[in-house]
């Protein structure tokens, strides 16, 4: 074909243009172009991983006291207060060998002083912190966003009404709402669940009411509102979904402060109970005995101070991947 | 066109659009305004920002109850509480396309969905298959490709977008389309496509267009009638022929004067008549309608509208 | 023809933006002249790079982005007098910031509320710029904000000086803006689309303004839009742009009579005047290119019912069709067949040429 032929068969009038990113590979590479979030999902990671597997891999359960029978007494000699020790480890550097009974056990962490090993313990207790967590942060998203997005849809006076019942709610300091319920509720998991649900959904509900403020009055919820959309479409079609974002970001900053909370509630006794354990008893546990038995406490700490940095972390690059600022072009 | 014979598709009596954003202040967005649409018309709205025109679209379409007045549309009152007859007639025969083709598409669903919406609100298709083809061929006709269909609106050119909500809109076969500043979020080359699309659907389907715009030279070329707006009055109305052949408002003067052209010979030796309603000496609270010839009617004073017919 | 005095050059610009999606290429070579008094139109659709070329002019790209290739050469008079010529591109930020922006070029934004600063009063808005860049004395400074205010059609200066901007109505607060962007005697003023945002009985006004203190002040203006009502307005020259490159460049006469390039043909045509009945607008199909994708050939192609096969290949160079006017486009080349532009257009051109004429 020559050169300056004109080209034939052309179908001009259908437009084939698009941008070939969907949004959520956009979202994707925002996330992963920074250093922050990749560090805060890596530490979110280990810490999933290391609660489910972490008290499995020990060989001791967390609520076993490890003793044995001393040969020449015949008495019973259970583990207390041992600090950390890996026997190979340490003859691998050449230093003297244990002598008491546990000489050849390991402990990564030691043992608290009922004898028990404070790996498993530590593990599992990131387990039940997390696991709390979760449980209340889904249930207060769900609440919460309906609530908001209620609030928002209809205004007025049903928006006025509601906005007051929240103000109240959140006016009601939450050691006050746990020293109630511990009058009519066992302390325990229930109470920290209970005490999380009734304060947590406030802020996601707030969250929603502002997006739907937002989201009400622009033009794509109009055009549903000309075509005679409900207002159940309205509000669980068409804004919910456009929510997404803002409350994934909330519940990333959620999380951790419900496991500081529960953390909060069983280090001053109300929360989860013995022979279970949580990194916020085991923080206790540890308290009593740090001038004793100082070890204790670390292990505990660390982990929560790694889970609330990893979760705000992943938060933070949520918040900037799902809103990013317009490319100047 | 002749329409003198004709039942109007849409009458609007009276109608006055008051909000009030706090207990003391009232904001009186449209004051009894009136004017008709007759089928397969376009009547074009034009006025500045704040004249009450988007206000007026927005209220026929009854996403504003209006604070007085009269809508008939197809012979029913749309104006006060609707029955659920007149909702539906509403909401299925009449439509609206918006301004920002930004924000006018939900941008977590598919073109297909958004396109879509309206034929599943109203349960207009009896399989998944026709639902599909229905759309698909819609658009085809406002030049975008099948393939668009699984696409999200963030792909998409301002003036594809645009095209998306035309589809949204035409895909329930409306007798009347609202066009809401439609094209002046747009380039320069894009509107010339959008006007032409409609303009196309209108010689297709014999909808009728309320076009709202700001720019005169695009409702010229696109409307059979024209009505001017100004804080919330309508001035003047006729004839695109009669009210550009012969503008008699200070105002309409003023905005045709104002209308940039192509042309630069022309263009640099173009003066703008000014308008300054402050200090013009006309009160919009007195006057009446008054009909000149035909259809041409100029809102003013007795005095007013012999003073500016005889300044010809 | 006497010899005049170039105040800027951008040469081969080439610019390209690292985003999320992959780089996008938005300059792909644009070469604009500008000389001292004169008015250049810089037209194109949004996403065209008309933007971004004068934000590059202005040392104030985004840091996303990277120069591959080009100069802009700016001349000014410096502090002492002589005429000093600076690579934008090469000098730093600082330095831009301290010796250019708002000193010897300034810029006009299309929405006037983005660039004022809605908690100052718009006397002291004024005042700061002359007092950091002219070292006046408050009270100087404020008698030249007043006269500033005055030259650009505030009757009632000394009284708006103790306003904020929201109590001015938009063409008011555009006023200020072209005041602001006065006040340190530019050689150079960008306007950004600085009407889009008003009223159509506005905009005529602003134009008007410009072109006023242009003419007084004997200063260049570049003028950014989409809209051919206002370059055939104000513009000495016109620079149509397509995807990151001038497509065609000419005197205003010559754009608008004798356009030579069917990216131009289409603009033309899709602006009805106020004589145009035409049944349809002839309108130039599809939307623009994405820029993430590398086009070979002629950006334009896919949407131009006159491509040819080479359009595909190759990027047609510029051919020189007088000596301001030239277009990059194959149906130039002398191989290429011969093509007219479409017979309504022309019709139209005829037209208006007897329009402007009588």
């Amino acid at each position: 074909m020559n050169d300056f032929e004109f080209l034939k068969n052309r179908n001009l009038q259908t437009d084939r243009n698009f941008a070939s990113q969907p949004y959520w590979a956009g979202v994707f590479k925002r996330f992963f172009a920074k250093k922050r979030p990749v560090i805060g999902l890596m530490i979110v990671s280990v810490i999933l991983l290391l609660a489910v597997i972490g008290p499995m891999v020990s060989g001791y359960s967390y609520r076993e006291i490890s003793s044995v029978i001393n040969p020449e007494t015949g008495k019973q000699v259970v583990a207390r207060g041992i600090s950390p020790r890996i026997p190979w480890l340490h003859s691998l550097l050449g230093k003297e060998p244990y002598t008491d009974f546990f000489a050849e056990k390991t402990f990564l962490f030691g043992t608290d002083d009922l004898g028990r090993d404070l790996w498993t313990r530590t593990w599992y207790g990131a387990r039940v912190s997390l696991l709390i967590a979760f449980v209340t942060i889904f249930i207060d998203v769900i609440i919460g966003m309906t609530f908001g997005l209620i609030s928002g849809y209809f205004g007025g006076v049903v928006d006025a009404i509601m906005q007051r019942f929240v103000e109240v709610a959140n006016s009601v300091p939450r050691l006050v709402i746990v020293s109630v319920l511990a009058i009519f509720m066992p302390k325990g998991i229930g109470l920290v669940i209970v005490a999380l649900l009734l304060t947590e959904w406030i802020g996601m509900s707030k969250i929603a009411r502002a997006e739907m403020l937002k989201i009400k009055e622009l033009e794509y919820i109009l055009a549903s509102r000309t075509l005679g959309a409900g207002n159940f479409n309205i509000i669980f079609k068409d804004v919910l979904p456009n929510t997404i974002g803002p409350i994934i970001t909330q519940v990333m900053f959620s999380i951790p402060t419900a496991i500081f909370t529960e953390a909060f509630l069983s280090f001053v006794g109300v929360g989860i109970m013995l022979p279970q354990c949580s990194v916020g008893s085991l923080i206790e546990d540890g308290f009593n005995n740090i001038t004793t038995l100082p070890y204790q406490i670390i292990p505990p700490i660390l982990v929560l101070a790694f889970m609330m940095l990893g979760f705000n972390f992943i938060g933070d690059g949520l918040r900037e991947a799902l809103a990013p600022k317009l490319e100047d072009m | 066109m002749n329409s003198s014979n004709r039942q109007p598709l849409l009458q609007v009596e009276h109608l006055k659009q008051y909000f009030k954003p706090r207990r003391d202040y009232t904001v009186k967005a449209v004051d009894d305004v009136n004017f008709e649409i007759y089928p397969g018309e376009v009547y074009g709205l034009v006025g500045e920002s704040g004249s009450g025109k988007s206000t007026i679209g927005k209220s026929v379409i009854r996403l504003y109850t209006p604070t007085s007045g009269k809508i008939i549309f197809k012979g029913t009152d749309i104006s006060g509480t609707l029955t659920k007859d007149a909702r539906d007639t509403l909401r299925t025969k009449m439509m609206m396309i918006f301004q920002d083709p930004m924000a006018s598409l939900n941008p977590r669903k598919t073109i297909g969905d958004i396109i879509g919406e309206g034929l599943d609100i109203h349960k207009q298709y009896t399989s998944r298959d026709e639902r599909r083809e229905k759309i698909v061929s819609i658009l085809k006709k406002v030049g975008l490709s099948p393939e668009h269909y699984n696409r999200y609106p963030h792909q998409f050119s301002g003036g594809q977008r645009q095209r998306v909500g035309i589809a949204r809109a035409l895909i329930m076969n409306p007798d009347l389309i609202i066009a809401d500043e439609c094209i002046s979020a747009l380039d320069v080359s894009i509107q010339a496509q959008v006007v032409n699309l409609l303009k196309d659907i209108q010689a297709e389907t014999g909808s009728a267009y309320l076009f709202i715009a700001h720019d005169l030279s695009m409702v010229k070329y696109f409307s059979d009638r024209i009505g001017v707006l100004h804080l919330g009055h309508m001035l003047e109305t006729g004839t695109t022929e009669e009210i550009f052949a012969n503008p008699v408002h200070p105002y309409t003067r003023s905005l045709i004067s104002a209308i940039p052209l192509p042309n630069p010979g022309l263009e640099k030796r173009r003066k703008v008549v000014g308008y300054d309603y402050a200090s013009s000496g006309i009160d919009y609270t007195v006057g009446s309608n008054h009909v000149l010839e035909g259809t041409h009617t100029v809102f003013g004073t007795d005095e007013e509208i012999a003073r500016w017919t005889s300044k010809q | 023809m006497e010899e005049k005095d170039k105040i800027l050059d951008i040469k081969n610009l080439d610019v390209s933006f690292r985003t999320s999606a992959g780089t996008v290429h938005a300059l792909r070579g644009v070469n604009i002249d500008l000389y001292r008094g004169e008015t250049v139109a810089i037209v194109g659709e949004s996403g065209s790079g008309k933007s971004v070329s004068m934000k590059a002019a202005m040392g104030l790209l985004a840091p996303n982005a990277t120069v591959n290739d080009g100069q802009i050469l700016f001349r000014f008079k410096n502090s002492s007098g002589e005429i000093e010529e600076a690579d934008i591109l090469k000098k730093d930020k600082k330095w831009i910031r301290r010796n250019i922006n708002g000193k010897h070029m300034a810029m006009v934004f299309q929405d006037p509320m983005t660039s004022l600063d809605p908690t100052m009063p718009i006397g002291r808005q004024i005042t700061e710029g002359i007092i950091a860049h002219l070292g006046l004395s408050k009270k100087e400074a404020w008698e030249k904000a007043r006269d500033l205010l005055l030259e650009v059609g505030i009757t009632d200066a000394e009284k708006r000086m103790h306003h904020y901007p929201h109590q001015l109505s938009g063409g008011m607060r555009q006023r200020v803006v072209i005041a602001i962007a006065l006040s340190c005697d530019p050689d150079l003023l960008i306007c950004d689309e600085p009407t889009t945002a008003l009223d159509v009985t506005i905009q005529a006004m602003i134009l008007d303004l410009i072109m006023k203190v242009q003419k007084t002040r004997g200063i260049s203006v570049i003028y950014i839009t989409h809209d051919l009502g206002v370059v055939a307005k104000v513009a000495d020259y016109v620079n149509v742009m397509y995807a990151g490159k001038i497509v065609e460049v000419g005197n205003v006469n010559e754009i608008f009579y004798e356009p030579a390039h069917p990216y131009t043909w289409g603009l033309l045509s899709a602006m009805p005047d106020l004589s145009t009945d035409d049944v349809r607008l002839y309108t130039i199909p599809g939307s623009p290119p994405n820029l993430l994708h590398e086009m070979p050939g002629d950006a334009f192609a896919a949407r131009n019912p006159y491509a040819l096969a080479i359009d595909e290949k190759e990027h047609p160079p510029m051919f020189k069709i007088t000596e301001t006017h030239s277009a990059a486009t194959w149906l130039l080349d002398p191989r290429a067949p011969k093509v007219e532009m479409p017979a309504e257009l022309k019709a139209r051109l005829e037209r208006m040429r007897r329009e402007a004429q009588g």
